[in-house]
């Protein structure tokens, strides 16, 4: 008997520390892997003037769509915007910028400065309709394909990296 | 006359169950979502931008009809199981739903054994 529970201590010991290895290892910060491979269902978006809704249809014409959760007031839409400009240069990948709980106004001189590498801009003013994107602060990217499944999410304003990556992905 | 009563009383407890599972309480929903954008605090202890933002998003779902369970899924469905303070039963977490309760009856099974042990020998 004593040689049973001399077993079962070690084997829930080892197992202890076998959960602790993986787990201190593991990036502790917000994954989004589990949103990879999912459709996109409801996009309940209307255009930055206002005067029409974006349907799947809008996506279906491109083989791929990077949807950019973009404002004015963000410093790091900044400082990706020239991956976007230099995303937008390619023929085989359609950009839908989504302006989040931002000023018209504002928004509008934002674009007028840096440039508009958006084939298509939709409005979220309150920030709910980004809820279904799975989008918790912004920038952030979706690389989808012509059925709305996710391929890629970025997290954080786009660096060179993730520009190949998205190059390698289209091609 | 009775039997009015009784069907009465009946009726107001149906009634009264059903407005329960229908009345979802919204603070009890807050405090299970985690806020992605914070240290250790639920939707319902702050006040970030994200919080405010999932908060008005429940809030229509519960108009909307949705039930308690829903909305986790809905909200797991978009941020993964890692916005739900207690996830849902599924591949991933199996073990660790089910091994507390293996364990329990393994130690119940040990104790139980010695004790027997120990009463044969007196």
């Amino acid at each position: 008997m004593q040689k049973v529970i001399k077993f079962l201590t070690t084997l829930i010991f080892l197992f202890v520390i076998v959960v602790f290895y993986f787990s201190l290892n593991k990036d502790p910060s917000y994954q989004t892997n589990s949103l990879v491979g999912k459709k996109l269902v409801e996009l309940n978006l209307e255009n930055f003037d206002g005067d029409y809704n974006l349907s799947t249809k809008d996506f279906k014409k491109n083989n791929f769509t990077l949807i950019n959760f973009w404002a004015s007031w963000c410093s790091p839409c900044r400082v990706e915007h020239p991956i976007l400009m230099s995303l937008s240069k390619s023929k085989k990948l359609k950009l839908v910028g989504i302006n989040f709980k931002d000023k018209k106004n504002n928004a509008k001189k934002f674009l007028n400065e840096l440039g508009n590498p958006y084939n298509l801009i939709a409005k979220d003013e309150i920030g709910k309709k980004s809820v279904n994107f799975g989008i918790y602060g912004i920038p952030e990217s979706i690389l989808v394909n012509k059925e709305m499944i996710v391929i890629k999410k970025f997290i954080g304003p786009l660096n060179t990296q993730d520009y190949n990556e998205i190059l390698k992905i289209i091609n | 006359m009775k039997i009015i009563i009784f069907c009465f009383i009946i009726f107001l407890n149906l009634s009264s169950s059903y407005a329960a599972k229908k009345n979802i309480d919204q603070n009890q929903i807050y405090k299970n979502l985690r806020c992605l954008v914070c240290q250790g605090q639920s939707i319902s202890d702050s006040n970030s931008d994200f919080a405010q933002t999932i908060k008005l998003v429940v809030k229509d779902l519960i108009k909307q009809g949705k039930s308690e369970k829903q909305i986790y899924t809905f909200m797991a469905d978009k941020y993964g199981d890692w916005i739900v303070y207690k996830p849902q039963l599924n591949k991933q977490n199996f073990i660790l739903w089910v091994l507390p309760y293996v364990i329990l009856l393994g130690g119940g099974l040990v104790i139980f054994s010695i004790i027997r042990k120990k009463r044969k020998k007196f």
